[in-house]
């Protein structure tokens, strides 16, 4: 069969995967965060941790909730890593230095899972389980809670609470990403990935190290996490043996976030208003990909051209499966890599880059590519509104000063923390030294370092070396603000909206559930990137790409 | 509000334990138990149909070399591998990287010299290293290129070993999914059992 033929079949296999999980899916987490029920388990944990699951929360009650969880759940990682030595399994392995634990114990809590360190070395089997593991699934959970949140902002009026952040973010554990985290799991162990207790084996003379493997690398994809258990991440044979188990792992990134538009119809009543949002999502990811794909299977670099576009490529998924996976991950807050993003072609690697810079939209991280969607939705319904001359209006509600306000401060962080945390890095003598790469491109692995950061995506240009304090502890705090500054004007965005009154369509109101409303949120994120970030980008990959 | 904080940080402190020991014990030891089924455990330990390892002694006369070679690897000292299994990685060099131009130059040199063919005759894979620094699998093209130099060494016929590549040879699963390729340890068991 023909090379470009057997990429696009997988491409069809892939969307007819999510095409099938989009209703079901959708519609269950709904019914997740809209039914009255406690499952007997959940109340047993609500008495536990003495939480009324009945009560709702007020904005700042909720926030304080996130951002408490977070802290000690930051805590807990770092003090397990740091007393790695005297912890069960952990093979000798020594205690984690203080500026790595202070980054890694960030970033899985952020859910970027930037990762700064050799794992299969530094990390033994309790701070894998017992640390990482369990933020790949609370990070990701918590993700979703906000986006509920936020739509039950849109649905209720007159109230001052948006939901009980505890019964939200136990609901999305057990209810969602625990139970098909584990099938995923299962799914994976049979396609071949390692599930090992022991620290690593030998054939033949060479040792290779092990892990637990499987049970990781299903709620690191399935909660666009992206840490790998191994150095190599999803490039490793024994996280991605095979072509089968590389779709599958592409799949699950993309199933939730794009799952969650159908969430946010069924909840608003108007299932088309989610489509809206899908389409946009799908259009972005799909020309993302087409650019991607031309631009790596014709390389001009020099090295690009002789090497056949395989340098830092795994022969079992080829550039179709190594572009699909790249394009997904970056798309959404992921960052698992099945191929190195610093040896793309000049395009492709901007292509990476740009789907970040777009904020992560398409489709979005687990619950973060929903709401950083709507409040770009926000965005393009206030601009539609400033031509007309009327006060805008998005699902029954008056977007006035605080809205938009909240609205602007949510995708204002990022650009800042980006720019600044480039812009401060490459101006410092010591960062060269740190370059993999010359050029251009060199400057390419400075702004794709903070643009993971900031939008909590954990891919690299990863020649970088970011072992340094100054980029261990920059690209910490990029993690937090561009984490928790969103997601706070969010919460507050919420609650300003659900204490509004429901107000009428009327001839005037914006249709935001048809294509038109699409094609304008679409325009609005192209448009706000380009403006905020062309000038970067024209020094790096455009730079290395008309080379 | 910080007295507010305090107390949820307090809540969450309590979740928290409680989710520790749900997710990062039960979960995985859960998915730990499932790998014991009969047929799963070999490739969850790593020794199944996955091997990592490529040729484990690379001799120091290449004329005497009788087994099939892995692709390069960014992670040996040698600039033609094999890998190094213990760790994984790649070269993260960029496509107009004059470092990797030389790299990939004197690969290829080397490879067709110990292949005794015209260095445009070497196939991509056989020059570029993987994300992994461990990858298993070489093209079909580049299992063609070895093939003399084995049957020559080995003093097995050429068509046995074309017939034992061919049996190492895996298409695209389904027709479209990945790319043709060899698994090489599983290559060169079939030829250290077949001498």
């Amino acid at each position: 069969m023909n090379d470009t033929v057997a990429g696009l079949l997988q491409v069809v296999l892939l969307l007819v995967l999510l095409a099938a999980c989009y209703a079901p899916l959708g519609d269950y987490m709904a019914k997740v965060f809209t039914s009255e029920r406690h499952w007997r388990a959940e109340a047993v944990l609500y008495r536990i941790v003495r939480v009324d699951p009945s009560s709702g929360q007020r904005w700042p009650v909720y926030a304080a909730g996130v951002l408490g969880f977070s802290f000690v759940s930051i805590v807990l990682l770092y003090l397990l890593q740091r007393l790695q030595p005297i912890l069960p399994a952990s093979f000798d392995r020594g205690a984690v230095g203080p500026a790595t634990a202070f980054n890694t114990a960030i970033s899985f809590v952020t859910n970027t899972n930037w990762q700064s360190y050799v794992p299969e070395q530094t990390l033994g089997n309790t701070v894998q389980m017992a640390g990482l593991t369990v933020q790949n699934i609370l990070s990701a959970a918590l993700g979703i809670a906000i986006a509920v949140a936020l739509i039950r902002g849109f649905l209720r009026s007159n109230t001052d609470r948006i939901g009980n952040f505890w019964v939200d973010l136990t609901r999305a554990t057990v209810r969602i990403m625990l139970p098909f985290g584990f099938v995923a799991a299962v799914l994976l162990v049979i396609m071949g990935v390692t599930m090992s207790l022991h620290s690593g084996g030998d054939i033949g003379g060479s040792t290779y190290p092990l892990a637990p493997a499987a049970s990781q690398e299903a709620v690191k994809q399935l909660g666009t996490n992206g840490g790998g258990i191994f150095n190599a991440n999803s490039a490793h044979p024994f996280e991605n043996p095979n072509p089968l188990s590389n779709l599958f792992e592409i799949f699950l990134m993309l199933v939730i976030p794009v799952s969650l538009t159908r969430t946010f119809g069924t909840m608003v009543g108007n299932r088309r208003q989610g489509t809206v949002l899908l389409s946009v999502m799908g259009g972005l990811w799909a020309v993302m990909l087409t650019l991607a794909w031309l631009s790596e299977t014709h390389p001009t670099g020099a090295a690009g051209i002789a090497a056949g576009g395989m340098e830092g490529k795994e022969l079992r998924f080829g550039i179709p499966g190594s572009i699909l996976f790249g394009v997904s991950t970056t798309g959404t807050s992921t960052g698992a890599i099945n191929s190195l993003h610093d040896s793309y072609s000049g395009g492709a690697g901007g292509v990476t880059l740009l789907n970040m810079l777009f904020g992560e939209v398409a489709p979005g991280g687990v619950g973060a590519g929903l709401y950083g969607l709507l409040v770009l939705a926000i965005i393009a319904v206030f601009l539609a509104g400033l031509m007309v001359g009327r006060t805008p209006e998005y699902l029954g509600k008056k977007l006035g000063r605080r809205e938009v306000t909240a609205a602007a401060v949510s995708i204002l962080v990022m650009p800042s923390v980006v720019l600044i945390g480039a812009g401060l890095a490459i101006a410092l003598p010591g960062t060269l030294d740190a370059l993999n790469n010359d050029g251009a491109h060199g400057f390419s692995e400075v702004l794709y370092a903070y643009a993971s950061a900031a939008n909590n995506n954990g891919s690299a240009f990863a020649g970088l070396t970011v072992t340094s304090d100054f980029f261990q502890t920059t690209l910490g705090i990029a993690m937090l603000l561009g984490r928790f500054v969103p997601i706070l004007a969010i919460l507050a965005l919420a609650g300003s909206l659900a204490q509004q009154k429901r107000v009428d369509a009327g001839a005037g109101t914006l249709a935001t559930d048809k294509p038109l409303f699409g094609l304008l949120v679409g325009g609005t994120i192209v448009l706000v990137a380009a403006l905020t970030f062309f000038p970067a980008l024209a020094l790096g990959p455009l730079a290395e790409a008309l080379a | 509000m910080l007295t507010r904080l305090r107390r949820q940080a307090g809540t969450g402190m309590l979740v928290l334990v409680v989710f520790t020991v749900l997710c990062g014990i039960v979960y995985p030891l859960v998915v730990w138990g499932v790998s014991r089924i009969p047929g799963l455990t070999a490739t969850a330990e790593g020794t199944g149909s996955v091997p990592v390892v490529g040729v484990d002694q690379v001799p120091a006369d290449p004329a005497a070399d009788p087994y099939f070679h892995t692709r390069p690897s960014a992670s040996s000292q040698d600039v033609l591998g094999p890998g190094d299994t213990s760790t994984s990685g790649g070269s993260n060099k960029a496509q107009d990287s004059t470092d990797l131009l030389d790299t990939l130059a004197q690969r290829r040199a080397q490879i067709a010299q110990r292949e005794g063919v015209a260095p445009e005759a070497v196939p991509a894979d056989a020059v570029a290293a993987s994300a992994s620094g461990i990858d298993p699998d070489i093209s079909p093209d580049y299992a063609a290129l070895q093939t003399a130099r084995v049957a020559r060494v080995t003093g097995l016929p050429a068509a046995k070993v074309q017939r034992i590549v061919a049996d190492a040879t895996d298409g695209r699963i389904l027709g479209f999914l990945g790319e043709p390729t060899v698994n090489v340890p599983k290559l060169n068991a079939a030829i250290a059992a077949a001498r």
